[in-house]
């Protein structure tokens, strides 16, 4: 895959809920803390973590769905994270987000053409008929027929809506693409097709991607990139085959055996944490993942362990890499 | 399932093409409708073939029970009732729809504005809207017609003001659990701005609460604007409405000797708010989304 320049540099991205209530008190939801990685032009970079380790909440931030309580999103030279919502607009069309839920994420009441001339028309592009000349070619680019248009979005399955929702965000022709579980909500059949679809377009167009996921082998299958996170911090990043290969956080290994192989009869070594993830509203001091690491020491309680290079574009943020 | 009902496709239909189906398969939300339908065009159509004015004062007849040529008789200065009481339905009826879409714009774009115009606007509309909950009704309606004065415009005004922010709270309710679905973020995330958000997502998602709302909140108007003018602030006489009918046949003799004067009108409020009534429960029945399928 093709990979230009830095296309966003995200710098010490900080994400915190909750608020000071008047009278004090108000607990603070610690989902992101200091996350900073670099995505080049046409590279897939894939995020994992288990549930609650604030993969959603980086995806959504760079895209300034939500505001960031701090740090920095430069995009194409531009830091998003500062700019008044009004300035945004010019830079909406060129990132758009896959939702994971097909379901949650199409209106029921407006039609298909509607839902996907939406962005169309808030962005003030072509007449009410070139749209739909561009949503009946966003159709086809999916493989779903054209007189999808008219109809409503409680007529398709789970697979459908995810098509038309890839259609959604495909039809303002972006170049950065926030993908978040695009198959997870969808039956094990379907998922190859959506993901082989979302490999093809990513080659056809150059996209640069973001691929939110739990399930290990799809990022193996699309990404260049991954990056561990747990409890809203990085673990670990570098290219799949090198943190596949050769992990160098102790909590990747862990995350990778929760891979299902499908060797019959492969001989696998399960590594089984203890414990649950802490509560991010109380993370542990010092590195996060220290409370059911099994190589911890007493120093782990004591400082955020700084990220270091292990390999080429490989990093670890652990006290023994 | 009928051989009919089976080849229409049930599910091209447009949501709201459900709602309606699902609405005309209530039976007292359909006689509801046909009485209501039947009461507007009465009052519309009839006046001009009965050939007697509301206000024609007959002193030769006064206080006649119903006959031939006065159907529902006439009242103490000899106005014929039928007459009176199609002019009153015809107020009565345009203070209530009046009232009720003036408060359906502003509790929908006050609700609206509080869930989508952040939450400095938010705090500062749902503080209003406490404070004109915490008022008495009757005191605020009250004070209120007394400041405007009688009359059908300030009546239909004082209405208005006096209901929107129950159905401000109800729309906010609603698009505060809308706001956060995906779908809106996606509008979001392609530049939408906050009107955009309000008429392509909030209006069309909170059509059903805005059709309930109206219809119930039209028999309470009816029944405001009779309290308002059978206490002698609504509709001033000589012009007719269903509460200043009430109001003026509230004396003993009256009440005792001549029932038509106030069953008639009485008849025609209790009749119309309970057409209304059903059909604003069909309607909310039919717009229920648990009743949807799909």
């Amino acid at each position: 895959m093709s990979a230009g320049g830095t296309l966003i540099e995200v710098s010490g991205l900080t994400q915190h809920f909750g608020r000071k209530g008047w009278f004090g008190g108000g607990r603070v939801v610690r989902a992101v803390s200091d996350v900073s990685f670099g995505i080049r032009k046409g590279e897939v970079v894939a995020l994992v973590g288990e549930s609650g380790s604030g993969k959603t909440t980086v995806g959504r931030s760079m895209l300034r769905l939500i505001d960031p309580t701090g740090g920095k999103v430069v995009y194409d030279g531009t830091d998003l994270a500062a700019l008044p919502p009004a300035a945004l607009r010019p830079w909406r069309r060129r990132m758009q987000y896959i939702f994971q839920d097909p379901y949650a994420s199409l209106s029921q009441r407006m039609t298909v053409g509607e839902i996907l001339t939406e962005g169309l028309a808030i962005q003030g592009i072509g007449t009410r008929d070139e749209r739909m000349g561009k949503a009946a070619r966003a159709l086809d680019s999916v493989e779903m027929p054209r007189d999808a248009l008219a109809r409503y979005p409680h007529e398709f399955s789970g697979g459908q809506r995810q098509r038309l929702g890839i259609a959604r965000a495909l039809i303002l022709e972006p170049e950065f693409i926030v993908a978040d579980e695009p198959v997870s909500a969808l039956d094990v059949s379907i998922q190859a097709q959506i993901v082989n679809l979302l490999r093809d377009l990513q080659e056809r167009d150059g996209l640069t991607m973001m691929l939110i996921s739990h399930d290990l082998s799809v990022v193996e299958f699309l990404a260049d990139t991954v990056i561990v996170l747990y409890l809203g911090r990085i673990m670990e990043m570098g290219p799949v085959d090198a943190v596949y290969g050769a992990p160098a956080h102790p909590y990747t290994p862990a995350l990778l055996s929760a891979v299902p192989s499908t060797a019959p009869g492969a001989k696998r070594t399960r590594t089984i944490l203890k414990g649950d993830v802490p509560s991010p509203i109380n993370p542990p001091s010092g590195c996060v993942f220290r409370t059911r690491c099994p190589v911890a020491m007493p120093a782990c309680a004591d400082t955020i362990p700084p990220d270091r290079a292990v390999g080429p574009g490989h990093r670890s943020a652990c006290l023994r890499s | 399932m009928t051989a009919a009902a089976a080849a229409r496709p049930v599910f091209r239909e447009s949501p709201l093409g459900r709602a309606l189906g699902r609405f005309f398969a209530n039976r007292s939300a359909v006689v509801g409708l046909v009485v209501l339908l039947a009461m507007v065009g009465a009052i519309l159509l009839a006046p001009p073939l009965l050939g007697l004015s509301p206000n024609a004062i007959d002193l030769l007849s006064l206080n006649k029970p119903p006959g031939a040529r006065h159907w529902m008789g006439t009242d103490g200065v000899g106005r014929d009732v039928f007459a009176r009481l199609l002019e009153g339905g015809r107020i009565s009826l345009l203070v209530a729809v009046s009232a009720v879409a003036i408060s359906l714009c502003i509790g929908f774009l006050m609700g609206a504005l509080a869930t989508f115009g952040g939450r400095v606007l938010d705090g500062a509309i749902m503080r209003l809207v406490d404070l004109a909950m915490t008022l008495p009704p009757i005191v605020l309606l009250l004070v209120l017609a007394s400041i405007t004065g009688p009359g059908i415009a300030p009546t239909i005004f004082v209405i208005a003001l006096l209901s929107w922010p129950i159905l401000a709270r109800m729309v906010r309710a609603r698009l505060l659990e809308l706001r956060e679905r995906d779908f809106v973020l996606a509008s979001r995330n392609m530049g939408a701005g906050t009107w955009h958000l309000i008429w392509r997502h909030a209006l069309p998602n909170t059509l059903d609460v805005l059709v309930v709302y109206a219809t119930l909140q039209m028999a309470n108007a009816v029944l405001l604007e009779a309290g308002l003018s059978f206490l002698g602030l609504g509709v001033p006489p000589p012009d007719a409405s269903w509460g200043n009918m009430l109001n003026s046949a509230r004396s003993v003799l009256v009440l005792e000797q001549f029932p038509w004067q106030w069953l008639t009108p009485g008849a025609a409020l209790v009749i119309t708010v309970m057409a209304t009534n059903f059909v604003g429960d069909g309607l909310r029945d039919a717009f229920d989304p648990r009743s949807d399928i799909g």
